[in-house]
């Protein structure tokens, strides 16, 4: 049971990705519903609550956090097994707020995205310092746009080069685990903007490969977290 | 006492709703090419959480010195034909992450648009993080007296980021922000090897925006490893590969620019 949590609050792309563009929040006696993709997959976004694709969320940060709050204390989740939450760019509001209000929770760690070149990794490193200085412990990296190999001549280019590493030389830097390379396909794009699992539509892409993969280190590292967490109650 | 954007001749801000589309990386470009048709260029690098300005130009080591009347922008040449400023020169670690809220942020952006001591510009072009949130309120409000040229929204071509995009112009609608226009970015890859050009990121979202919102489409720059080599290098993708597949692309939005400019000078 999977719930995806949007705090992306100026630019939230969820709706589209999971093709539940136009849905809107419904509320009960209980708190807000969160929008069913699956019966086991539920959503909640900002974007649920703007009437037309043009709105702008112009909000200073009190604003967002405000938003953020309402997010975690009114959405009725059900049991779960895992609540993602994916955020905006950056080291500001959304994510001072987002670990602040789930410090009473047990937030089992982050997964942060990367680019192979150097001016995505001087941004990382900053988003894994911030981890460290907020106790937010850090699943691992995932490098994104990791290659692109030509459907015609099948050769493999660099399209973001790793002029200083990649993120298998900054993960060794900092003893961070480097959890997967997911490499660049035109359908991953394709099936984003039209609201389709990726996954299903090309089962057979090295990209769905790398994503299950580092999809199951996130699980055992999960697994072996609460395995930990049991041991010492 | 004269304002120290006094001799900036014209102000332009590059915006996205979206992250990752490379702003930045036509901040860099646009400065470049506006420098090879002999215009003096600053960059204002507002992004505080995220500042890549100052690596683009291979000074992201320098310091930035106070003098009597502000702070001196970063030159990242001899020329001092483009100078800088970003708050990678205030960290003292690269790595140094800088966790502020809103108000501290706005704090600062206040600063950078009042006090740095810019000299005479003939262009001073602001790089912004993505979104339209406090930088961008502030930042708008802050230039908002020195009557900015307008905005150039960048956008990668598929849906996902044009929704974002969408936002980002209602934002420059509902602050009066003038839009020049549409730049989609990593629209097509032509294979190095082969020469065989694929959609990575599909294509012409960008175009069919700016059709649908009524603005200028400024064009399309194809993905090129060779521009992001040379950025990660720090050095003069313009000068070094006039032959490369995005040059045509910079060039003729920097040319756009520059009319528009003039136009509104006379």
């Amino acid at each position: 049971q999977v719930a995806l949590l949007d705090i992306d609050i100026c630019g939230p792309s969820i709706p589209k990705m999971m093709g539940l563009e136009g849905e809107q929040v419904h509320q009960s006696g209980s708190g807000w519903s969160p929008v069913y993709v699956e019966e086991n997959l539920g959503v909640m976004s900002v974007g649920f609550l703007l009437s037309s694709p043009d709105d702008a969320v112009i909000w200073r940060g009190p604003k967002k956090n405000g938003l953020i709050k309402q997010f975690l204390r009114d959405v009725d989740w059900g049991e779960i097994d895992y609540l993602i939450v994916d955020t905006p760019p950056g080291t500001s509001d959304e994510h001072l707020s987002i670990v602040q209000y789930l410090g009473a929770a047990h937030v089992d760690g982050a997964v942060i995205i990367t680019t192979p070149q150097e001016v995505s990794l001087q941004d990382v490193r900053k988003e894994i310092n911030f981890c460290h200085k907020v106790k937010l412990p850090v699943i691992g990296v995932v490098e994104n746009m990791s290659g692109f190999v030509c459907p015609k001549c099948k050769n493999e280019s660099q399209i973001f080069p790793p002029t200083t590493g990649g993120a298998e030389k900054m993960c060794q830097n900092l003893n961070v685990s480097l959890l997967g390379k997911v490499p660049l396909d035109p359908q991953i794009g394709k099936s984003c903007d039209k609201g389709q699992s990726f996954l299903s539509e090309a089962p057979e892409s090295p990209a769905t490969l790398s994503y299950r993969s580092i999809i199951q280190r996130i699980q055992e590292y999960c697994d072996q977290h609460h395995f930990q967490e049991e041991k010492i109650i | 006492e004269r304002s120290h954007l006094a001799g900036v001749r014209h102000i332009l801000l590059v915006l996205s709703g979206k992250g990752g589309v490379g702003k930045s990386t036509i901040s860099t470009e646009l400065a470049l090419a506006l420098r090879h048709a002999g215009k003096k260029v600053g960059i204002l690098d507002v992004d505080l959480c995220g500042p890549t300005i100052p690596r683009m130009f291979g000074v992201q080591d320098s310091d930035v010195h106070q003098c009597d009347s502000g702070w001196v922008p970063v030159f990242v040449d001899q020329d001092k034909s483009i100078s800088l400023m970003s708050i990678g020169f205030l960290l003292e670690k690269p790595d140094d992450a800088v966790v502020w809220r809103g108000p501290k942020k706005n704090a600062l952006i206040k600063q950078f648009v009042g006090d740095v001591a810019w000299g005479d510009l003939d262009f001073l072009i602001v790089d912004t993080p993505p979104g339209t949130s406090d930088e961008h309120i502030s930042t708008v409000e802050a230039l908002r007296p020195y009557k900015p040229l307008g905005a150039i929204l960048v956008t990668t071509p598929q849906a996902v980021s044009v929704g974002d995009v969408r936002r980002e112009l209602t934002f420059c609608k509902k602050t009066r922000l003038r839009v020049l226009g549409i730049v989609e970015n990593m629209s097509g890859f032509v294979c190095p090897h082969c020469s065989e050009c694929t959609n990575i990121f599909s294509k012409g979202g960008g175009e069919e925006l700016a059709k649908h919102a009524g603005v200028p489409f400024l064009g399309c720059v194809p993905l090129d490893p060779q521009l992001s080599q040379s950025l990660e290098e720090g050095r003069d993708f313009i000068q070094e590969f006039p032959k490369s597949s995005a040059f045509p692309a910079l060039a003729h939005i920097a040319q756009q620019i520059l009319d528009g400019a003039s136009q509104r000078s006379s």
